[in-house]
């Protein structure tokens, strides 16, 4: 099995030259992050310069890597693999498929832009030092093939994310920051004691101390390796970590306070890649290592998301802080990309990675456009604002647009995910479905509602004589809701490359358990989301 | 008549000196010559006001020199092997190398530490250097004994000297209340582990620790008794050393009134010593009665666990909360004693060695930030640190999340190793109450790194920047390299605790 694994995957590194980009992605933020440290505090345009440079390297890198990859080759491709601590086994193998490879280049799309609305932020160098690092760690997060490497990672977001919280939040940002940490620590707390155990079963089993994530799928998740509790169990424990970071229903409550509190850059980094983590994490090591367990557990995650997604929707239409309410509608969402995934069906897997991406952009736009409310205003209370179309328009008009976009309104890349998950839930459970597309109307009741309370009606007080958006908000805000725009169109460059992938993925969980995704489906359902 | 006549005969045969291997205790005699000299120094040359600057220098040789006769003995070890040496008293074998270096690092820190430490508080005596350096010749015979006799001379050696250093700041009425705690308690755990001796004696007929795994492994103990209760006090003793639960009482009192750096060196190798001698006597010796003797170290690590970690939630004065912390890692050091294996062994060693770096640091700020006098250790005094001194805030917040056990930084390899030996035996309860209590234990640390970075000023408002001396700097800087450099590129550590295993590892 090792065997098979590695050289699939040296088959697929030969293609691509020596040149070793994964690594690249990560040091390259990681050297800026140094660069900018020694860079004199009293200068600080130095190292936001330096900020920019690094964050638009690691952008080039992941552009290289979008147009690199090969959309037709299965398994993983440009793999690295080198020893790290070679007394636990240790080892540093980074890869990348089409599962992960949207989450790069969201990560390395999201930061120059968070990085270029935080130009007016206070200790600008420690700032730019701290989102360099956060994104080192997330683009490894996404890379690491190997389990304790991307524990380590995924441990270490919390180290950066805390301090950009606490550092530079608002009001009640202490409170926010250790209750992230914390939160996001107990349930790694079980994610790393479930590593550590199915890399001793096989250990026990006769082969070498390893952690790589290939070697150990394909044998936990082969039948009669691992009983069908130890299976569950570990699952669950997977779970619980990635469900915390989703965040699913009964673990949502850090989600909140820590985008509420968070610097605007910090909301888009953590809506945009952070949350995106435990997704993507089940999916890469939850579902593919314990497939059987997945299959028979599927409903708990299932309830769990359809709850998410119509709670996240009433409790963010109660809000009066439009900061929360973004906050919650994430939850609803993250919702969806749950559904789907644990729908196992091809298109609800591509819809839950097509709604993590999409979720980024709008979500980061949104936080983008209430960061910039919030700078002129000083406050996100709805009841605040007022007639903003009048005194902002484009700004305005820029929030309608992301609104819709975040609506899933046709057109905008929230419909295709959203539609590719609910019509790859509905095939294979059919009533989350029909529960979960309420959550639809409710995303538009709550947005809109919003919207017309904010930004209808006749300005009045401090709301009038606002600045409009100035060209360097409008950089950070445009990127944003034009790719919407462009996947929504075209979500075909996406889908073709994260096809491979998913279908793997769902073909491997049917050859390991005695589930199969009901054939009538494919044909018609993916055609209808890639035409 | 006969009889006495007998008696008074039998010593008029020549004493056997066994041949002695001057390697094998190079090290411990560089240093304790050091202290002499120290002491000689100060009785012979007594109105200079050099005498204190010379016997630093005299402290800093004394301990290269025994550093390089520990490399010279790994040397020895690793070409020809574990033996034993002086009529089996000393074990020379990779563990007591491993444990002898980490013992010499946490001291030549922590002497460091005490040297602006004394000087800024007028205590400037080379009796304290003396004192430290005897104490640390304690811990390195600990670090080989293989005799229990040789074990208890090694505790009284390393315990005396340690008993005057909490009380050396003598004006401040908690140091000397420190001091006299720990001698009533330290004592009392003595004797207790001397009754330990005797009782195992009486079992098994020998005090040398390979005597006594040869005797158990060659007979079967038919009413073990005698046996399980030397056990028993043997754990007490020990317990009572590592600062394990139950037998914690007096850790946070003596870590809080000792003078600082005191407390730093007792974290640091104190713990080392203590554990060093918990795994040559238990995983060393009597691994074929770890079903006796594991379920109790398997209670001390789940007690010292939550009580180090939930004690420590619901303090206000810095410096008592990293003595409850100093409990609970106690615990996961136990993990690894209790596992019994060769993994957990090293893991135990690795964790021991990193803590000693972790503890230092963490110290060694604190000691800054309470200013003369020693006594500013609430949590308030760190408000706003990050904003006065960033570097500082920024050693002791790398100190605190490698305690935490956070990534890149060797307490996470420390935690790792641990958690791959607990889960590797079977322990998944030990594993998550572990896992669970450094997740609370982190809520700790980031109450203190909170403090430093959340913004607000000081409400003391003769705060200002506090005084760091040159020696302290090094300190801070040796202690933040290590402990990144060892959560990133652990391999030569980790190899070097792997190797230290020791002269008899029993069963498995």
């Amino acid at each position: 099995m090792l065997a098979a694994a590695t050289s699939a995957s040296a088959v697929a590194s030969a293609t691509h030259g020596s040149f070793p980009v994964l690594t690249a992605l990560i040091v390259t933020p990681l050297f800026g992050a140094v660069l900018a440290l020694i860079m004199p505090t009293r200068r600080p345009e130095y190292a936001r310069i330096v900020g920019y440079l690094a964050t638009a390297a690691t952008l080039g890198l992941a552009l290289y890597l979008l147009v690199q990859f090969s959309g037709s080759t299965h398994g993983y491709q440009f793999v690295e693999n080198h020893s790290w601590i070679g007394e636990f086994g240790v080892r540093y193998v980074l890869g990348v498929d089409g599962i992960s490879l949207f989450m790069v280049a969201l990560t390395a799309l999201l930061f120059p832009i968070g990085l270029l609305a935080s130009a007016d932020i206070a200790r600008p160098k420690a700032f730019t030092v701290w989102m360099l690092v956060l994104e080192s760690a997330l683009v490894a997060v996404f890379l690491s093939l190997d389990l304790v490497l991307f524990f380590v990672a995924f441990e270490f977001v919390l180290v950066p994310m805390y301090f950009l919280i606490a550092g530079w939040g608002y009001a009640n940002k202490v409170y926010a920051a250790t209750k992230f940490f914390l939160y996001t620590m107990a349930g790694s707390a079980f994610l790393f004691i479930g590593l550590l155990t199915v890399a001793v079963l096989y250990h026990r089993a006769g082969h070498p101390f390893t952690f790589d994530v290939r070697t150990l799928t394909a044998w936990t998740s082969a039948k009669g390796n691992i009983s069908k509790d130890v299976g569950r169990a570990l699952f669950l424990a997977f779970c619980v970590a990635f469900a915390v970071k989703v965040p699913l229903f009964p673990f949502h409550t850090w989600l909140p306070d820590a985008h509420t509190e968070a610097p605007t850059a910090g909301s888009v980094v953590l809506a945009g890649v952070l949350l995106k983590m435990g997704t993507y994490g089940f999916l890469r090591f939850a579902i593919p290592m314990f497939p059987q367990a997945a299959v028979d557990l599927a409903p708990i995650l299932l309830i769990s998301a359809v709850i998410g997604i119509i709670y996240g929707a009433i409790v963010a239409a109660m809000q009066p802080d439009l900061k929360r309410l973004v906050a919650y509608s994430s939850i609803a969402h993250l919702g969806f990309v749950v559904l789907g995934t644990f729908a196992l069906t091809t298109q609800g897997i591509e819809g839950g990675l097509f709604t993590m991406v999409s979720h980024g952009l709008t979500t980061g736009a949104l936080f983008l456009l209430i960061g910039m409310l919030s700078d002129r205003r000083h406050t996100r209370q709805i009841a605040d604002f007022g007639g903003l179309w009048k005194s902002v328009p484009i700004l305005a008009g820029l929030f309608i647009a992301a609104t819709f976009a975040s609506i899933g309104l046709p057109g905008f890349s929230g419909f295709v995910g959203e539609f590719l998950a609910l019509v790859g839930t509905f095939i294979t459970h059919r009533w989350y479905a029909v529960v979960a597309t309420t959550g639809v109307i409710f995303a538009a009741v709550y947005l809109l509602w919003a919207v017309q309370r904010a930004f209808t009606g006749e300005p009045e007080g401090e709301n009038v004589g606002l600045r409009d958006i100035s060209f360097r908000e409008l950089a950070t805000v445009v990127p944003l809701l034009g790719l919407s725009l462009f996947l929504g169109f075209y979500p075909k460059p996406v889908l073709d490359r994260v096809k491979p992938a998913v279908d793997d993925l769902v073909a491997h969980v049917q050859q390991t358990t005695n589930y199969h995704a009901p054939s009538v489906s494919t044909n018609g359902a993916s055609t209808n989301g890639a035409p | 008549m006969n009889a006495f006549l007998a008696l008074s005969s039998a010593p008029t045969r020549p004493l056997a000196v066994p041949p002695v291997d001057w390697v094998s205790i190079a090290p411990e005699l560089c240093l304790f010559g050091a202290a002499l000299a120290i002491v000689m120094l100060r009785a012979l040359v007594r109105r200079s006001p050099r005498v204190f600057d010379f016997s630093v220098v005299i402290g800093v040789v004394g301990i290269v020199a025994s550093g390089v006769c520990t490399a010279v003995v790994w040397h020895v070890v690793h070409d020809n092997g574990p033996y034993q040496a002086i009529k089996g008293m000393v074990a020379v074998d990779g563990f007591s190398v491993f444990v002898r270096t980490v013992v010499l690092i946490a001291t030549f820190l922590a002497l460091l530490l005490s040297v602006g430490y004394l000087k800024r508080e007028a205590l400037d005596g080379p009796e304290y250097l003396a004192l430290m350096l005897l104490s640390a010749t304690g811990m390195m015979v600990m670090a080989s004994a293989n005799d229990l006799i040789v074990v208890f001379l090694a505790l009284e050696i390393l315990s005396i000297a340690l008993y005057v250093l909490a009380a050396f700041d003598r004006r401040r009425l908690e140091s000397q209340e420190a001091g006299l705690k720990y001698f009533v308690l330290g004592a009392f755990s003595s004797a207790i582990f001397l009754y330990g001796i005797a009782l195992t004696y009486g079992a098994t007929g020998t005090t040398s620790l390979t005597g006594i795994a040869q005797f158990l492994a060659a007979n079967h103990v038919g009413h073990p008794g005698v046996l399980v209760a030397g056990f028993a006090f043997l754990l007490v003793g020990l317990g009572f050393k590592v600062a394990a639960a139950p037998f914690h009482m007096w850790t946070p009192d003596v870590y809080q009134g000792a003078p600082t750096p005191v407390t730093a060196f007792m974290a640091s190798a104190t713990k080392v010593a203590a554990f060093a001698a918990f795994l040559r006597i238990f995983v060393g010796t009597f691994p074929l009665y770890g079903v006796d003797w594991r379920p109790a170290v398997w209670g001390l690590a789940i007690a010292s666990l939550v009580v180090g970690t939930v004690a420590a939630l619901v303090q206000t004065n810095v410096k008592r909360m990293l003595a409850y912390s100093s409990i609970s890692h106690a615990g996961f050091v136990l993990i690894g004693v209790q596992v019994a294996t060769r993994s957990g062994t090293s893991a135990a060693l690795f964790y021991l060695f990193v803590y000693a770096f972790m503890a230092i640091g963490a110290f060694a700020v604190i000691g800054a930030v309470a200013r003369k006098g020693d006594a500013r250790h609430d949590l308030e005094e760190y408000r706003g640190l990050a904003g006065r001194q960033p570097l500082l805030a920024g050693v002791l917040t790398v100190c605190l999340l490698a305690q935490a056990g956070v990534p890149l930084t060797g307490g996470f390899v420390a935690k790792l190793g641990i958690f791959k030996a607990a889960v590797d035996v079977g322990q998944y309860p030990l594993a998550l109450v572990a896992m669970l209590a450094s997740v609370v234990g982190a809520f700790v640390y980031l109450r203190i790194v909170v403090t430093m970075y959340g913004g607000g000023e000081s409400a003391n408002p003769a705060d200002g920047v506090v005084p760091v001396d040159l020696a302290t700097r090094a300190v801070l800087a040796v202690v933040v390299s290590a402990i990144i450099l060892v959560g990133i590129l652990p391999g030569v550590v980790l190899d070097f605790a792997r190797d230290a295993t020791l002269l008899l590892v029993g069963a498995r």
